[in-house]
């Protein structure tokens, strides 16, 4: 049993890919705007990795929570007070109490259902973040968000190097935390949920209560994650709720991998260079490529691809023993 | 002595179907105890009724002296009745190790433990290694499950379910598609098993009934037929009838 021991310890691929992200803030202080989005959409497509890639849940509208997030997090800083960290919390905290509230409609169907049920939530809370203009600034977006420095000390800068840093040890703090929950007992009967529900139920696994708590510490994540764009973007549109937030970290994620962790992480980096390069080359024409490496990606296969994503995975699932 | 199972008065009607017809049926505690019958007897129904995955239309189930009938399958889980798949359900993904992790931890009351590694409380790996040994898993707990031999496969199955701590097993034909060469260490292994535990037993198989149980109930067409010893039931002209003379040689 020696692989037992190995859990919970930092193989070197892990570590290589903190080191990188903080390398990347001293060496890339030209992209400290563009690796800020790296980080928030890694944050947000890791939420998702937590109920696809362990509870086996599809969403096609996890992009309800990232704006439920954004824009509690910038209405918060315009009316009742413009402190990072306490606008942070609170976002996350209502994106998980909708996730709670919301994770009972999930529960009820499997597969297709529950894409439609994701989807419509997120189309419902867009149409009304569209209609209460007052509050939501509607379709002109939540403009004249001023948030105050990060706890008092670092002031957000038109560079993105403070909202980097911000959003990046934010994303880590909660990839620490999302790891200690993957490898825990109640980590593995999420597994054993997305392998066998029926026989998780079997030997006493409270199936629904172990989807309720997973749904819902996804959907602080990704309230967290879209709290973060509004505060270091300092801007919040309707554009957070879109279907096509939703499609583009379902695809960040498909792209890096489910259920090892770093598949959002690495997605999102991935997805965000693609879209940088690719833009610049042929600006009306990316979702055209992107759309063919999806293509590629699913038919292909990761695998068979040879792909370092492998390396990666192995490091990570290595946790109750050798498997790859 | 009170039975570890029982049921009163058990019904299940589908529509205009009895699928199971007022079935008063008692487990003695310790019992090895066959439940036999033709296809459509209503074997499948009846372990529906008793792990709750139905809810019964009329009558009461008794696990020891508590009424459970209304209790949900995992809260009869919780109280010690536990039951075997005629195929094997098993998790994919998970190893032997993280399977039977998952059924201790949940036994143990830390299945939602989030804040610390699986198998990192006390006594947890001792639980599991006991178990492997058990069902001779000891030398492939890390091994990836779907590519296990049939027959270990299916000693899984049943170590899955023994992993939490049941006092009624219900084993739904344990053996079935299991190679001939293996065969003979699942049945040793089921043999084996503790007598604090007592046994229900689904099955075809005539074999593995004669051999394991002490007990027969037959069930034919949602009710009970007949109950008795094995021997009794061996020479019971109806039994023969209606159901040995029909499957004996099939």
């Amino acid at each position: 049993m020696t692989g037992m021991a190995a859990r919970g310890r930092w193989s070197w691929p892990e570590r290589a890919f903190w080191l990188a992200a903080l390398a990347a803030f001293f060496l890339l202080p030209k992209h400290h705007l563009i690796l800020n989005e790296m980080a928030i959409m890694g944050l947000f497509a890791l939420s998702l990795d937590l109920i696809l890639g362990y509870a086996g849940i599809a969403s096609l509208g996890h992009a309800a929570f990232f704006g439920l997030g954004a824009y509690t997090a910038g209405i918060f800083a315009l009316r009742v007070s413009a402190d990072p960290l306490t606008g942070l919390a609170v976002a996350t905290a209502v994106a998980a109490a909708f996730g709670m509230a919301t994770s009972l409609l999930v529960l009820r169907g499997v597969d297709l259902a529950r894409l439609m049920v994701t989807l419509g939530v997120a189309l419902v809370l867009g149409e009304i973040a569209n209609q209460l203009g007052w509050l939501t600034g509607g379709a002109d977006g939540l403009q004249g968000i001023s948030m105050q420095p990060v706890l008092g000390l670092f002031e957000f800068d038109i560079f993105g190097r403070t909202g980097f840093a911000y959003s990046l040890v934010t994303t880590f703090a909660l990839f620490v935390l999302a790891r200690r929950l993957v490898v825990s007992p109640f980590g593995l009967a999420l597994r054993a949920i997305a392998g066998n529900p029926l026989r998780a139920r079997a030997i006493g696994v409270p199936v629904n209560r172990r989807l309720i708590a997973v749904y819902t510490v996804a959907a602080a994540y990704a309230g967290a994650a879209g709290a973060l764009l509004a505060q270091t973007t300092q801007f919040v549109s309707l554009d957070v709720l879109s279907l096509h937030r939703s499609a583009d970290v379902l695809l960040m994620l498909v792209i890096g991998g489910t259920g090892y962790l770093y598949g959002g992480l690495i997605g999102a980096v991935v997805f965000k260079l693609l879209q940088d390069i690719v833009s610049s080359w042929t600006p009306q024409y990316w979702t055209f490529w992107i759309g063919l490496i999806l293509v590629v990606l699913v038919l292909v296969g990761r695998e068979r691809m040879g792909a370092p994503w492998r390396l990666a995975q192995k490091a990570v699932r290595a946790r109750w023993g050798g498997r790859a | 002595m009170t039975p570890a199972l029982s049921t009163f008065g058990l019904q299940k009607r589908f529509g205009g179907v009895l699928a199971t017809s007022n079935v008063d049926f008692s487990l003695a505690p310790g019992a090895r105890h066959a439940l036999i019958g033709p296809n459509g007897a209503g074997k499948t129904t009846f372990v529906n009724l008793l792990t709750g995955v139905l809810q019964p239309t009329a009558g009461r189930i008794r696990l020891g002296d508590e009424d459970i009938t209304r209790l949900s399958p995992e809260a009869r889980v919780k109280r010690g009745l536990v039951r075997t798949f005629q195929i094997n359900q098993l998790f994919a993904g998970l190893s032997p190790l993280e399977t039977l992790g998952v059924a201790v931890s949940e036994r143990r009351g830390e299945g939602g433990a989030w804040w610390r590694p699986a198998g990192s409380s006390p006594g947890v790996l001792a639980e599991i290694e006991e178990i492997a040994a058990r069902f001779g898993l000891t030398d492939m707990l890390e091994a990836q499950t779907q590519a296990l031999p049939y027959g270990k496969q299916r000693l899984l199955e049943i170590a899955l379910a023994f992993a939490c701590r049941p006092r009624v097993l219900l084993l739904d034909e344990p053996a079935a598609g299991v190679p001939e060469a293996e065969r003979r260490e699942v049945l040793a292994t089921i043999a084996a098993l503790p007598r604090d535990v007592s046994v229900l037993l689904i099955e075809h198989d005539m074999d593995l009934v004669f051999s394991f149980a002490e007990t027969i109930t037959v069930m034919v067409n949602g009710a009970v037929l007949t109950e008795g010893a094995a021997a009794a039931i061996a020479a019971d002209p109806r039994v023969r009838s209606v159901y040995l003379g029909e499957d004996a040689h099939g």
